[in-house]
């Protein structure tokens, strides 16, 4: 069975919903005069399991699903949803929202099924793709090779969480689609304790992908080796430097900074409204010509990959920055339309009870030409900054922050001491215009990345080669 | 006006819970549902922006099989999707391990009173009116200064609410609440640097919110205040958090003395029950039966009675903050904490905003924070900042890309001062800190 058909049978049907129904709301929101309206359906199967203390504490599972109409007329949204799949309902829904619209052309429902993209993961139900044994087997041995790894090992939590998600998206541009999105997570934490010190690593990954990924080259027990790592490097970390240095990036999740510094400065909804530091700078140098940074929703696989976004547009690899030039913006339909401008399928929603903004998918630098080691071989006297936790944008001021947690001193282009985790402040416009030197190493990160913006989480992804930054402030304890 | 008959139609709904738990095998269980209905509307540029009709509902159940345990929630209230979700839990149960310190609440734990603590206060708001205050928010804003050139908008917020929650111990309590909001962000702009701010209020009761044009002109404010803004050089100073972040430093100080941190042993302050970890002077109560306020309840996310108590006295560490659980774990009494604190007050002196200022003398005065970048377990503190540079107690510039950092235990053992212009709008509620020295980095 195709996608749609299996999407409409576990959303529509169980509820004694027909897709004549749909076009029945569909009229009703478009007997006003309305630029847009859509339907987005939404059935989201989710578990997580946990272990402490050696034991399998605790399990959760949970089962959701509604439907939201919007009507878009202008810039101007109605919006409501409800968690109760009925005619009758979605038809009030429809009513209440028709109030927004009181200008705008009057668009034409003609609903016809589309299915021309291509797939970048498989309509796989992570949930079932282990028996639930399976599955605490899997943390159970996660725990156990941790544990022999190192004496000083305090406590072990491993936490693995699985969600299995349909999409059905009607819009009056006449298209019916649907998407089935698996995506995994798991994560491994440890707490170590020397001499009274206490430090913690952690480490995971995820995909949208079955629970298999995380047995493929056992990609579990690894996790867990690398949390240890990371808090034994911590355990000898001495305090950070405090003041604006030459930073060098790791590859991979260090790529956090692309997406704090310039990827909410470049949704289309800030540029649109001229809020961002970046608003009008198309065309300018945003950055030194060693940086090419993308915005791609295609990767097979990835966290924050989509067949199609959550306004039913096929994804987009989207040059953001090429060759230090900003290309382009990320778009929802709104956006898009409003600035005249094509939508680049970053339309994106935390659920059916929110709306859709243009948000990133998996956001890199392509890689340059040095080598890593030539790159910490040029510096003299620098911070090294390995793996990062949170950051966070000002988008309007252009400032932002990203905190390591695993970062070293370089001294005389050698790496030398661990120090303790600092959060490093910038201006989004101004930082990669400092890239002087960009890796061959791309990496992706993990699959752990999950952005929130206005009150809404969705997974992402960052990636990015080694990169150094000449001067970047870090703010450590070592004045 | 409590709507009795909604609350009771959902109080059978949990007590179906419970049946079926019962009927599926557990031994104990404990079940919640939630409805919430609200209206959020922005207005933007003197327009309606968007219009949300909100409408959630919820329940979950936890059942535990002996001592094992397993957790099911959905949104959907029909009869046969609360077997379906009471089997998830129950198979979930089945597959954990026996945890000797899980299990539900002592009986004698449980509250038994429930006084009326006045969080049901319905705002008859349709969107027409809503527009109406969110433009007049907006307009206040906008006019107030000619560098204030752009804006996110204004919004309006009213939800009510149904909480019921239940447990085979036989407890079963339902209660209405309300909660409204108005906030208004700007932008300004000055010599072709962008500035943005915002302001917001929030109360049970809409009559209790400040005043659309209130809020509109303090984002401006706060918005013209930043613009022109510089870094600093890297320096030792002290810092004074204004309120507004002040509640922050103390919401880590409770993270750290929560059940789950400590028996984890992954909190900076194991160990210092009865010990001194802030200056004599400071006391810091929880008051979790405060009429209309917004962190209150009669009882907790277990249905164990919340109790006013002081948690620091004279700087003296009095009590963590525990759940059934993590008392058991830590062979403690239970606090009636499950779910967070209740209406955490910090007993403030004589100064007011100004008082602090002049105490700080030369230093930085911190208005907004940013990032994560606050290690629980070694109270290691690193957060972007910006604000304002004071010299001899008067503001003498914006400044913001800098950093401030220090490690939280010595932080607050070097607090100098809490001031008396609390800020009443979270769950903690204190003045501005005067922390002694902090690194600076710009």
């Amino acid at each position: 069975m195709d996608t749609l058909n299996q999407v409409k049978q576990s959303i529509l049907t169980p509820f004694g919903m027909q897709e004549k129904d749909i076009d029945q709301i569909m009229d009703s929101m478009l007997s006003v005069s309305a630029d847009y309206a859509d339907i987005y359906f939404q059935s989201t199967h989710f578990e997580s399991w946990s272990l402490e203390a050696g034991i399998i504490k605790e399990g959760s599972h949970s089962i959701e699903q509604g439907a939201g109409v919007r009507v878009v007329s202008g810039d101007k949204t109605g919006f409501a949803y409800s968690d109760r799949i009925e005619l009758s309902v979605l038809l009030e829904a429809a009513n209440n929202v028709k109030a927004i619209a009181r200008q705008g052309q009057n668009a034409q429902n003609n609903l016809k099924k589309t299915s021309n993209w291509k797939s970048y993961y498989e309509s796989v139900n992570p949930l079932k793709s282990l028996a639930d044994q399976e599955k605490i087997d899997l943390l159970r041995r996660v725990d156990i090779e941790t544990r022999k790894l190192d004496n000083r090992i305090e406590e072990v939590m491993v936490s693995l969480v699985g969600v299995h998600e349909k999409v059905l998206i009607a819009n009056q541009d006449g298209s019916l689609v649907a998407d089935i999105r698996p995506l995994t997570r798991m994560n491994v934490t440890v707490i170590l304790e020397e001499n009274g010190r206490r430090e913690q690593g952690s480490m995971g990954g995820g995909a949208r992908k079955d629970y298999s990924y995380f047995l493929d080259q056992d990609k579990a027990v690894e996790y867990g080796k690398e949390a240890v790592r990371q808090a034994i490097v911590n355990l000898e970390a001495i305090d950070a430097p405090a003041g604006n240095m030459t930073v060098v990036l790791g590859p991979g999740w260090p790529g956090i900074l692309l997406h704090e510094a310039i990827g909410h400065g470049l949704e289309g909804d800030f540029n649109r409204k001229g809020t961002s530091a970046f608003s009008h700078m198309m065309g300018k140098r945003v950055a030194s010509e060693l940086c090419t940074v993308v915005d791609d929703g295609t990767l097979e696989g990835r966290r924050g990959s989509l067949n199609i976004d959550d306004e039913g547009m096929p994804t987009e690899k989207t040059i953001l920055i090429e060759k230090g030039i900003l290309k382009g913006y990320m778009q929802d339909r709104l956006n898009a339309r409003l600035m005249g401008v094509q939508p680049t399928g970053n339309g994106r929603r935390e659920s059916y009870a929110h709306l859709p903004m243009p948000r990133m998918t998996n956001t890199y630098m392509l890689p340059g030409s040095h080598d890593p080691s030539e790159i910490i071989k040029s510096v003299k006297k620098g911070l090294y900054a390995k793996n990062f936790g949170g950051g966070q944008v000002d988008i309007t001021s252009g400032k932002f922050v990203f905190s390591a947690s695993e970062a070293y001193l370089i001294e005389d282009g050698k790496i030398t001491n661990s120090v303790k985790g600092a959060t490093l402040i910038g201006n989004g416009p101004e930082v990669l215009t400092k890239v002087s030197m960009v890796g061959n190493d791309l990496e992706l990160d993990a699959g752990v990345g999950t952005c929130g913006k206005e009150g809404q989480s969705v997974p992402v992804g960052v990636g990015q080669p080694t990169i150094k930054i000449d001067g970047l402030t870090v703010g450590g304890t070592s004045v | 006006m409590q709507n009795k008959e909604e609350i009771n139609r959902l109080k059978n709904l949990v007590q179906d819970l419970l049946d079926e738990s019962k009927k599926q095998g557990a031994t104990s269980a404990e079940a919640g549902l939630s409805v919430d209905n609200g209206l959020s509307v922005t207005a933007r540029l003197g327009e309606v922006e968007t219009i949300e009709h909100h409408c959630d509902q919820g329940l979950g159940i936890t059942v535990y099989i002996g001592k094992k345990k397993g957790s099911a929630n959905t949104n959907d209230l029909s009869p046969n999707s609360i077997k379906e979700t009471v089997k998830a839990a129950c198979s979930i149960a089945s597959f954990s391990n026996e945890d000797e310190f899980s299990g539900l609440p002592d009986k004698d734990s449980l509250a038994v009173e429930f006084p009326d603590l006045d969080r049901n206060h319905p705002w008859n708001l349709d969107a027409e009116t809503a527009i109406n205050l969110a433009v007049e928010c907006e307009d206040s804003a906008r006019s107030f200064d000619k560098e204030i050139n752009n804006s996110e908008g204004a919004t309006i917020n009213s939800h009510q609410g149904i909480r019921v929650l239940g447990n085979s111990l036989g407890f079963l309590q339902g209660y209405q609440s309300t909660r409204h909001s108005m906030s208004c962000s700007v932008l300004g702009e000055r010599d072709g640097e962008m500035q943005r701010d915002y302001w917001y209020s929030v109360s049970r009761k809409a009559e209790k919110l400040e005043s659309a044009t209130e809020i509109g002109t303090k984002a401006a404010e706060r918005t013209i205040k930043r613009l022109g803004a510089r870094s600093l050089s890297t320096r030792q100073c002290p810092v004074l958090y204004s309120s507004e972040v002040a509640s922050g430093l103390i919401g880590s100080l409770i993270g750290a003395i929560s059940g789950g941190s400590l028996y984890r042993k992954s909190s900076f302050l194991l160990d210092a029950l009865g010990t001194k970890i802030l200056p004599e002077f400071i006391h810091i109560h929880e008051q979790p039966h405060l009429k209309m306020a917004l962190g209150s309840s009669v009882y907790d996310a277990e249905g164990v009675s919340t109790i006013a108590r002081d948690i620091v006295k004279e700087g003296v560490l009095q009590g963590y903050v525990l759940s059934s659980y993590s008392a058991r774990k830590l062979g403690m009494k239970n606090t009636g904490n499950a779910g967070g604190v209740h209406n955490l007050t910090v007993d403030s002196s004589t100064n007011d905003f100004f008082a602090m200022l002049k105490q700080l003398d030369t230093g930085l005065l911190v208005t907004e924070l940013m990032g994560s970048g606050v290690n629980g377990v070694t109270g290691d503190y690193s957060r972007g900042a910006s604000g304002f540079w004071v010299e001899s107690g008067q503001i003498q510039y914006p400044v913001e890309e800098i950093t401030i950092a220090g490690n939280l235990k010595d932080m607050y053992k070097n607090i100098v001062s809490v001031g008396n212009d609390v800020d009443y709008r979270g769950n903690i509620r204190t003045g501005s800190i005067l922390i002694e020295q902090m690194a600076v980095a710009g």
